[in-house]
């Protein structure tokens, strides 16, 4: 059991993300949302390479014994890099957003009729 | 071995790599002079066009015909990026364990559509941004998105896919708000980044998963050790829902009809593309990756098929709600791009439609399983529909973005009277028009006619329900290019000109494509689309293709 709390960890933040992104008004808080999604996805991928007992994969300076995987730990450190792209492109969006409506409310911008 | 056969041999590589190479140039060699630096991205596309022309004759040519035949195996051709494939794991199967790209009918298929569509773009980019500052960012990124698109089109790797995904999306949703003056222009790009994040945090999440329990992210080693418990049903809801969202099928459409309509209409154009290559995920995803249980018809697999049948029913839905809406909401818009945006969206329903079918049309008879007959006949319409909607909706909306450039204007009740100034245009938007409502001298007749004739098989209604949309199209069409190029000359509009030669140029490219495939819709059918459905149904030869 002790051993699924990663796991629901992540459906928490997952679930806690989406929450967010449907239901909150401000933009900010939307973007909020999805790193909060972002994070429990990295931490499914490091969690699914931690083994109990394991110790990190560099060979130079193992003590012997079971290492972690090291795959997911790339797939992550890709996602984050990418993720830190999208995150800066959606604050860039909002700084635009905020100069032109000077409001970050979902219910008053990008109406089709100005 | 020779130069063609090198260039064959490594054009999986260079395709994505050319492009990604032409980005990163673009800024220094807009330095030196601005002619150049236009010059030289319509030179980058034109040197993948060529490469990706050259891939894909050598995949569909006739035995005999070939350029280099020994770079294919069984019609396949692997590429493994960092050298040969040395590196084998596992006792009962060997394969490669690196990033590769594995090109087959469908894969090929696709990159001639975007090379197409990248190609017209590039060339109208000419004039349509000629006016605009930040045009060295306009070209990094439009060469990024290409290199993107290929990329995502072109991998066989799960992970590789994910990163294409994210590659396209974030260099589409900086070109969508490329207008950063218009807070509409700028909220499109918002709505589309938040959909296209979350859409691949979803894609991500399946990926961990299959990770998890088949420890591979190659998609033919996948593929071949699926074995569709609880775990992979999750994952595949989670695929096709995150795809979805990017290919922007009802009810995560609200972003399309804002982008497309708000995007300059060169990025509309290739944003098409990218939406196509979205759909092309979840066309391999379902077929290929969980080939074995969806596309297999030996008995082991009963038990599925009735989960099988109700995914297919759930697309098929999804697929009416998608025309439906699409249509409904044409019929009502004021904006002339906005209009044909959600006259796209209707047309995404129709090859989701085809995917539905498919699935849905999956029987057990007797103890034996198999596909019902008209479930092929379904697919190829399907796909022969991606390359006639990506060309249809294409020209339309360089026409809009033409008729934009002259008049400045997009609302239907200010625009009239064009035909006497814009007569080539005009000429194109007939063309557009007819090829998207489906009638018979146009792309559009031949692949939507197979798609009538296989869904009314599977339900009648669902059949008519397709045929109506189509007539609605027509009539939203036609009400469109009265308004925009009949009637009386609207005194505000007398000084319009026709649009400049490059926008010329890139309409008349993509018409020329639409009326051949119409006139002789047998040679693209035989040639490529039905070499592209086999491909895509026979997963076994994708799995061969990686794991001998």
């Amino acid at each position: 059991m002790i051993f699924n709390f990663p796991y629901i960890a992540v459906v928490a933040l997952i679930l806690i993300g989406l929450y967010a992104v449907v239901f909150k008004r401000n933009l900010i808080k939307i973007v909020i949302g999805i790193t909060f999604i972002e994070c429990g996805v990295n931490l499914f991928l490091i969690t699914l390479a931690y083994r109990e007992g394991s110790t990190a994969p560099i060979y130079t300076a193992s003590p012997g014994g079971i290492m972690s995987l090291p795959v997911p730990h790339a797939l992550t450190l890709t996602s984050i890099v990418i993720g830190v792209a999208v995150l800066a492109l959606m604050l860039s969006l909002i700084i635009h957003i905020y100069k032109i409506y000077g409001t970050l409310d979902v219910r008053n911008i990008g109406r089709e009729k100005e | 071995m020779n130069i063609v056969e090198w260039l064959l041999f490594h054009s999986p590589a260079l395709i994505v790599a050319i492009p990604l190479l032409g980005a990163f140039l673009t800024p220094l060699v807009s330095k030196i002079n601005e002619k150049l630096r236009n010059a030289f991205a319509i030179f980058i596309v034109l040197i993948t066009t060529i490469l990706v022309f050259m891939l894909s004759y050598n995949l569909f040519a006739l035995e005999g015909t070939k350029l280099a035949p020994n770079v294919l195996s069984d019609g396949i051709q692997t590429y493994i990026f960092g050298g040969g494939p040395a590196t084998i794991i596992g006792s009962e199967s060997s394969f490669a364990v690196r990033i590769l790209f594995e090109i087959d009918g469908l894969n090929a298929f696709m990159a001639l559509i975007v090379s197409i569509l990248a190609l017209a773009g590039v060339i109208y980019s000419w004039s349509y941004v000629k006016e605009h500052t930040g045009q060295d960012k306009y070209y990094t990124l439009y060469l990024l998105m290409i290199a993107g698109m290929f990329g995502m089109i072109l991998t066989g790797d799960m992970f590789n896919f994910f990163v294409f995904i994210e590659i396209t999306s974030i260099s589409a949703c900086a070109l969508i708000a490329f207008y950063t003056n218009s807070g509409k222009a700028v909220d499109a790009g918002f709505k589309y980044i938040v959909i296209s994040a979350i859409g691949a945090l979803f894609i991500l999440f399946a990926i961990g998963i299959l990770y998890s329990q088949y420890n591979a992210l190659n998609m033919a080693v996948l593929a071949n050790s699926i074995q569709y418990n609880m775990l992979d049903k999750i994952a595949l809801v989670l695929l096709i829902s995150g795809l979805a969202m990017k290919a922007g099928i009802v009810p995560m459409h609200m972003w399309l009809p804002d982008a497309y309509g708000r995007a300059p209409s060169s990025v509309t154009l290739i944003l098409v593309g990218a939406t196509q290559a979205s759909l092309y995920g979840i066309f391999r995803m379902t077929f290929s990756v969980y080939g074995k249980t969806i596309s297999n018809i030996s008995p082991a697999v009963v038990d599925s098929v009735t989960n099988i049948n109700s995914i297919g029913w759930l697309l098929v839905l999804l697929a009416i709600l998608t025309m439906l809406i699409g249509v409904l909401m044409a019929l009502k818009q004021n904006d002339l791009k906005r209009l044909i945006a959600f006259a796209a969206l209707a047309e995404i329903g129709y090859m989701l439609l085809g995917l539905g079918v498919r699935l849905a049309s999956k029987v057990v008879n007797e103890g034996q399983i198999g596909f019902n007959e008209y479930s092929n006949t379904a697919l190829t319409g399907s796909i022969f529909h991606i390359l006639n909607d990506a060309l249809d909706i294409g020209l339309l909306f360089l026409v809009a973005g033409a008729v934009y450039l002259v008049t400045k204007e997009t609302n239907l009740n200010k625009l009239g009277g064009l035909a006497r100034n814009m007569k080539y245009t005009t000429v194109f938007f007939l063309i557009g028009l007819l090829a998207v409502a489906g009638m018979p001298p146009m792309n559009g007749f031949s692949s939507k006619l197979i798609i009538y004739e296989s869904t009314y098989q599977l339900n009648p209604i669902i059949g008519i329900i397709a045929i109506l949309c189509s007539i609605l199209l027509l009539a939203v069409f036609v009400k469109v290019f009265q308004s925009v190029f009949l009637g009386p000359k609207i005194p505000s509009l007398k000084d319009a000109k026709e649009a400049p030669r490059s926008m010329l140029l890139a309409m008349g490219i993509i018409a020329c494509i639409i009326i051949f495939i119409g006139l002789f819709p047998n040679i693209i059918l035989e040639n490529i689309i039905q070499p592209a459905t086999d491909a895509i149904t026979n997963y076994s030869a994708y799995i061969g293709g990686v794991i001998p």
